[in-house]
């Protein structure tokens, strides 16, 4: 299982929680797997040609990814973030 | 006769709802809803008041459409919001919803959304899931009607979708860089309806499309009565005429006839309001001179007067964005804008006094009428 932190913008979708668990063998599998728990939260996160949003973040452990195709190891740490400034 | 309204109000943060009395003389302002989120339009169903949709989006999250069936006391998100198709030839993934548009009233379920980039989505069941509509969004001109950087600092956008009321099938939209298309088979195929509208910013100032239609309406009495507000000027056309008619001229000059949107009555066909911004020099689209005014006519656009009283006389710079301006259809009729500075006004007596029912909410986007719970 890969342990997947939650940002503050998507705990409607989680209940509240800001830390799962997912399954995936790539960062969009994982993603697609949250989103058949929390139906609704991959495409906030990720638009319909699978490019990640412009004011979302996903790190796998310390790296940043920029594609769902990269590799998540099980037993490893994805993150997202929402980073946006401006008022 | 008057009654009992609420409006639906979409700002920059999230929604609020006003409940009138009776008289819509006392205001009762509920929310906010959605804090945070972006709503560029909060919409009830006029086939049935109880259902409700949101187009929303924030800063951070992609967009989807938010929806009630209850009035408004609980709501979901659609299942499946509009997109584009996987592979879309043209790379295109919907930046917001921006249009909300009930269908016809022989077309229960049915909604229309207009988008950023500039496409029309179509839901058959309430609005929980939405289809891309091919022969707009893959229309053999699309590319053309709506290039990839064009339109405005936020975006293209299509703007508005308005459907006939004797008629499903026929529907125009205004949008940001092809002027109004029509359709007379329910989108399957559309053509530029732009005859004689005006181009400022293009080398032929008449082109077939390229035109920013900001606002379109049907007279509610007479719907082959089109108003138009134009990013050039405030237009007519009465079909099945083609020749857009710039009756903005008889505006006062110092003011002009740049702004978002015009309001139909409810009843008569030859009146109708805008807002207009001011769009001399570096456009500050602010009211022209600081003064803020409704300007009518009651006499299909040869003649305008000003509505100011009430507004603030000098440093009132607020404006209108094209959402936000909405009428009643009570006898007289109550005319309801929401402010850049987040405030509203009303009018019970169709624009001769106006009152600030409401003040600090974030900027407002959308102020629509709906019936009171």
């Amino acid at each position: 299982m890969i342990q997947v932190s939650i940002p503050s913008q998507l705990i409607a979708y989680t209940g509240g929680a800001t830390r799962v668990e997912a399954a995936g063998a790539t960062v969009g599998a994982v993603l697609s797997d949250l989103d058949d728990r929390y139906p609704g939260l991959k495409f906030r996160v990720v638009d319909e040609q699978d490019r990640i949003r412009r004011h979302m973040r996903i790190f796998v452990g310390q790296d940043e990814v920029k594609s769902l195709t990269v590799p998540v190891r099980d037993g490893g740490e994805l993150l997202i973030f929402g980073a946006l400034s401006g008022g | 006769m008057t009654q009992a309204i609420q409006l639906l109000v979409g700002t920059r943060k999230g929604a609020w709802t006003l409940l009138s009395d009776a008289g819509r003389e006392r205001w009762t302002v509920r929310g906010p809803l959605f804090l945070g989120q972006i709503i560029n339009h909060f919409v009830a169903d006029p086939r049935d008041p109880r259902v409700m949709l949101m187009a929303a989006a924030t800063g951070h999250l992609g967009p989807t459409i938010l929806r009630s069936i209850d009035g408004g006391a609980t709501w979901t998100e659609a299942t499946r919001p509009p997109a584009f198709p996987k592979g879309d030839p043209h790379g295109r993934a919907v930046d917001h919803s921006f249009w909300v548009e009930p269908g016809h009233a022989d077309e229960p379920g049915v909604w229309w959304v207009g988008t950023s980039p500039p496409a029309l989505f179509r839901s058959a069941d309430g609005g929980d899931t939405w289809d891309s509509v091919e022969g707009l969004n893959n229309h053999p001109m699309v590319m053309e009607w709506f290039p990839p950087e064009g339109g405005t600092p936020d975006g293209a956008i299509l703007n508005q979708v308005v459907v006939d009321p004797r008629d499903p099938r026929h529907m125009y939209l205004a949008t940001c860089s092809a002027g109004v298309l029509e359709t007379t088979d329910q989108g399957a195929s559309w053509r530029p309806l732009n005859q004689n509208v005006r181009c400022d910013f293009l080398p032929d100032p008449y082109p077939e499309f390229g035109q920013d239609a900001h606002f379109l309406s049907l007279a509610p009495s007479d719907p082959d009565r089109l108003w138009q507000q134009n990013h050039c000027g405030i237009y007519r056309l009465d079909r099945p005429g083609e020749r857009w008619t710039r009756i903005g001229e008889a505006m006062p000059k110092e003011i002009g006839d740049i702004g978002f949107t015009i309001v139909p009555h409810a009843r008569d066909r030859e009146t109708a309001w805008v807002w207009p911004m001011d769009g001399t020099d570096v456009w500050p689209r602010t009211s022209p001179g600081g003064r803020p005014a409704a300007y009518r006519t009651r006499d299909g656009g040869a003649s305008w007067e000003r509505q100011d009283r009430g507004f603030p006389a000098e440093q009132g710079w607020f404006t209108v964005k094209r959402q936000a301006f909405c009428a009643d259809a009570c006898d007289p009729m109550g005319l309801y804008i929401g402010a850049t500075n987040g405030e509203i006004w009303a009018s019970g007596d169709e624009g001769g006094q106006w009152r600030q029912i409401c003040a600090h909410l974030p900027e407002i986007y959308s102020v629509t009428v709906a019936p009171a719970p």
